[in-house]
């Protein structure tokens, strides 16, 4: 070969799809296509997708295969949306992501992550090159609780968070609120001031925990732990979204 | 210059009846957005209260408020109504009380004689009698029907056909009236008689020469109509109170004659814009003023009825009349039609409450004024009435910039084109008959040509669409056949005198084809090619039901292998329909629209190999079947986008439902969101959105709960309606359909 440098990032470069959403107009700015992908290091107890935990699940496409499929909305999506990349966890597929991302900055689509921010620092930093938007659910702040609910470390976590600000990234945190778990002003409060620690942070947004997800773990046989939760109430997501962005102590 | 015409701009309309001229001259566009609109008057309120009560009380006596069985409807045979005598600022009413319908039996007497007693009334002996001795529409047509179209009629693979009351679809140029007063309209027919009168006398222009007499005739009543109310409109409108005034003298005139199916107004709100600049002007009338006055007048439009039977009601569900006024779009020179009158008009829907008519249907074209485009989402969002229609597609492909929409897609420029409207043929139905060797499913009857029935155990997709290919011709070729009888009869014997006259008097002619169950059709082509599907015979012999293995791709997610299907198969009829001729010349268009008639045509249909299952509901218009959308709305809005506008030239109806939450947070997003949905749809030539932001949960609540939501509205297909007024099937109907949310 003459030429030294072999493109890791081929468009040719294969990905697990988990499915594909041509109408979301909830994970970022505008209406944007969202893509699932297949895949996840982490078991959060709360998890609306288990259909796309397993890395060997879904529907393998090459990134332009998948490019071509979302090009055909751009007349939708172009002028005031994009594209949403989501999951499972879109960074344990970072090559695939990168394939995919490069493409759609390259024909001039808004790109966002929707992540927890698991994965390669050293793969993300590149992928986060081509992104507009990163959107990281910032599952809970305390790394007891991340481990107890989720699996994982918090600070892997805030390690992405601090190489989304050297990138300058846009950033919205997100999280979850679950009664009983984290619906108190205090962890609410908590959870303001770490994502403030960003520079790059324009948004923090509450999500309600809810159950119709329920379906999926019974159809796949998994047990669902948090069956007896009670839903979030939108009464009490709205009072904390309050709180979380500093208008109500 | 005329004295009523004083402030306006000359031009070519001064000289001859060119209302496009005299609007393109004077009219001034609007970019600004709704902050300048007023809310109801006191005045508008308490005739609302009243007209509201009016209409609860017409749902208690189940549909229908009264009736006079005894007077036969025209523009002269009632005294006039009012709602509110002293208190309307727009007068008239097609019987003497409001809600109260006439019988108009030109159509048939039989199907007046059962709506009568379908509501607990009798025809009267008087109303017999008149009729005893003269031949009506239905009488001419079923006296020609062969017994070929007879069958097909019964069967149900050709339904709707407008052969027993008004054929409808006309649009008058009621905007005529305004601009240049009855007197004038009469002098240009006479000079046109007077020129049709030169050639040889052959059967053309003998009957034209009839047509002209007739309307004549019928302008002189519409003027005595207008004095039974006090007004002289032999002249033109000299203000702006007059000018919808006039205009609706006109619209009312066509309605008291015929009972056609689909009756729209045009487009009016920029003409009428001009009459409201010029008052303002002259400081005679204020913003109050002007929105008041339309308020009135969509009052006026929103107790128009015609009295139908029960299944009538079923093909055409809720009552609708499709007072179908267009707005905005953009006009050929780049200036938009987008006016401040174009926001009254939709403002009514917030100064009287959500409701089915006037059918507001915005024309839009990635040109128009942001916000405009913003204002039209808003609207959506709040009340589900309005449709959207693109005019980027239609006004390139003949219609310029001064074409109404006919009931929900057809257009139409206005006074120059009219159209011979006749429902549609049932698709899916044509591939069992197909399969079948021609015979009914449900009953084996024999409905078209011996062949022999499909052999083998599996549907082979090249000898099903080779059958297929031998029946479309004789479902083309019955097809035409009725429709030219149908329309031969209705010029004959009951000819739209006054909506005639409200046209130049050589028209354009379009014969509207219609297509139903499209996307049953392709989903069970896709199935026969991509799966395995095995069909089951009964005892003799008869295909009455398929067992489908394996996966298929489907219409609706944007795959090509379905979606080029159903746009094969659109393809594949309207060029079988346009190898017969038409009567008078008419121009072969196909829509793709069922009204609410998917559910009957459903009904009439056995199981299908898509996996839909005998009896059970089409999906309306050109939608993809319920619930087999499984890439989100967007893929569903591309696939109908692929069918081709100019096949379908009378229109392709997409309803699109979409929840709330799965189109954004907060308000000032979902109106963003929404408008790129539908700039993202037209600019790939789509044809039309019906729009629907709501939850089935609400319509759920809604079955059960009616008193909770006494004025819901709904868009279904080309229309909006009062969800209360629909039948329960159609109920369940809408609410099986898929509603996209989020994920």
């Amino acid at each position: 070969m003459t030429n030294a440098k072999i493109n890791i990032y081929s468009s040719e470069t294969m990905g697990r799809i988990s499915s594909f959403q041509s109408l979301g107009a909830v994970d970022g700015p505008g209406l944007r296509c969202v893509v699932f992908l297949q895949g996840c290091p982490l078991r959060c107890i709360y998890c609306h997708n288990p259909e796309t935990w397993h890395p060997e699940g879904g529907e393998e496409m090459t990134a332009s295969e998948l490019f071509r499929k979302i090009d055909k909305y751009g007349s939708y999506i172009k002028a005031n949306g994009g594209v949403t990349i989501s999951g499972g966890e879109p960074l344990m597929q970072a090559r695939f992501v990168i394939s995919l991302l490069k493409k759609l900055k390259e024909n001039g689509y808004h790109t966002a992550l929707d992540t927890s921010g698991m994965g390669d620092l050293k793969e993300a930093e590149t992928l986060l090159g081509y992104c507009d938007l990163v959107i990281c659910d910032l599952k809970f702040t305390d790394s007891e609780d991340y481990k107890k609910y989720c699996g994982g470390d918090a600070e892997r976590v805030f390690e992405f968070l601090k190489l989304t600000e050297k990138m300058q990234n846009e950033l919205w945190v997100r999280q979850v609120i679950v009664p009983g778990i984290n619906d108190s002003a205090k962890r609410v409060k908590k959870l303001r001031e770490a994502a403030y620690k960003y520079s790059n942070l324009s948004k923090i947004e509450l999500l309600p925990f809810r159950k119709i997800c329920m379906h999926k773990y019974e159809s796949a046989g998994i047990e669902f732990k948090l069956r007896n939760t009670e839903e979030c109430t939108a009464e009490k997501l709205s009072e904390l979204q309050l709180t979380v962005e500093g208008k109500k102590s | 210059m005329r004295n009523e015409w004083k402030g306006f701009n000359g031009g070519n309309w001064q000289e001859c009846v060119d209302v496009r001229d005299f609007i393109r001259q004077n009219y001034k566009p609007y970019e600004g957005d709704e902050q300048f609109l007023c809310g109801p008057t006191c005045r508008t309120q308490m005739l609302k209260e009243k007209l509201d009560k009016l209409f609860e009380e017409e749902q208690k006596r189940g549909g229908v408020l009264d009736i006079d069985t005894e007077t036969i409807t025209s523009l002269t045979n009632y005294p006039a109504g009012y709602l509110d005598k002293e208190n309307e600022l727009i007068v008239g009413l097609q019987t003497d009380k409001p809600l109260k319908r006439g019988i108009n039996p030109f159509g048939g007497i039989k199907m007046t004689r059962e709506a009568c007693r379908a509501y607990g009334y009798e025809l009267s002996e008087k109303a017999e009698e008149q009729f005893l001795y003269r031949t009506t529409h239905n009488d001419g047509v079923f006296r020609a029907y062969t017994d070929e179209i007879k069958t097909a009629r019964h069967c149900g693979i050709i339904t709707g056909l407008p052969d027993a009351y008004g054929r409808g679809r006309i649009i008058g140029d009621y905007r005529r009236v305004a601009l240049y007063g009855v007197d004038y309209l009469i002098e240009c027919k006479r000079e046109d008689k007077r020129l049709a009168g030169q050639g040889v006398m052959l059967q053309d222009n003998i009957r034209l020469l009839e047509e002209l007499f007739q309307q004549i005739n019928f302008l002189g009543k519409l003027k005595e109509m207008a004095a039974l109310y006090g007004y002289d409109i032999s002249r033109p409108a000299s203000n702006a109170r007059e000018a919808v005034q006039w205009l609706y003298f006109a619209y009312l005139g066509a309605i008291k004659e015929q009972n056609g199916a689909a009756m729209s107004l045009g487009r009016v709100s920029t003409f009428l814009d001009i009459y409201f600049e010029r008052d303002m002007e002259n400081g005679t009338l204020t913003e109050t003023d002007a929105q008041e006055l339309m308020d009135d007048f969509a009052m006026k439009l929103r107790m128009a009825r015609h009295l139908r039977t029960p299944e009538y009601n079923e093909l055409f569900a809720g009552d609708p009349m499709w007072i179908t006024e267009a707005l905005g779009g953009m006009g050929e020179d780049g200036r938009t039609l987008v006016t401040k009158n174009t926001y009254r008009m939709l403002n009514t829907l917030y100064n009287l409450g959500a409701l089915a008519e006037p059918n507001l249907t915005v024309l839009w074209s990635k040109d128009l004024p942001a916000p405009f485009k913003r204002f039209t989402a808003k609207v959506s969002c709040d009340t589900n009435a309005i449709q959207y229609e693109n005019d980027d597609i239609m006004r390139p492909a003949g219609f310029g910039d001064d074409y109404g929409i006919a009931c929900c897609v057809s257009a139409m420029r206005i006074g120059k084109d009219m159209q011979l409207f006749g429902a549609r043929a049932n698709l899916a139905k044509l591939l069992l008959l197909s399969l079948n060797g021609g015979r009914d499913e449900r009953t084996g009857q024999q409905v078209a040509p011996v062949s022999p029935s499909y052999e083998g155990e599996v549907l082979d997709y090249d000898k099903v669409t080779a059958s297929l290919d031998f029946y479309r011709t004789w479902l083309a070729k019955t097809y035409v056949s009725a429709m030219n009888i149908i329309h031969y009869m209705h010029d004959k014997y009951a000819y739209e005198k006054t909506q005639m006259a409200l046209h130049d008097t050589n028209v354009h002619r379009f014969m509207a084809f219609g297509a139903a169950g499209l996307s049953v059709l392709a989903d069970s082509l896709s199935a026969i090619k991509y799966a395995k599907v095995k069909p089951i015979r009964n005892e003799d012999g008869l295909i009455t039901d398929f067992i489908t293995e394996g996966e298929f791709p489907t219409y609706g997610n944007d795959d090509d292998r379905a979606d080029s299907i159903a746009m094969e198969q659109a393809e594949l009829f309207i060029n079988e329909l346009r190898k017969n001729p038409t009567y008078k010349d008419a121009e072969h268009t196909l829509s793709i629209l069922t009204i609410t008639s998917n559910v009957v045509y459903g009904k009439k249909t056995g199981a299908t190999p898509d996996g839909r299952k005998a009896g059970e509901p089409f999906a309306p218009g050109a939608n993809p079947m319920h619930n087999r959308e499984k890439n989100g709305a967007l893929a569903s809005l591309n696939s109908v986008a692929k069918l081709s506008y100019d096949l379908c030239r009378d229109g392709i109806s997409n309803t699109f439902s979409i929840v709330p939450e799965a189109l954004a947070h907060n308000a000032e997003e979902k109106y963003r969101n929404l408008v790129s949905v539908l700039d993202g749809y037209f600019a790939q030539n789509a044809h039309h959105l019906n729009v629907n932001v709501l939850s089935r949960n609400m319509l759920v609540d809604a079955m059960e709960h009616p008193e909770k939501y006494p004025n819901l509205t709904i868009r279904v297909s080309g229309y909006a309606v009062n969800f209360h007024k629909l039948a329960k099937n159609q109920q369940k109907e809408v609410i099986s359909r898929t509603f996209h949310v989020a994920m």
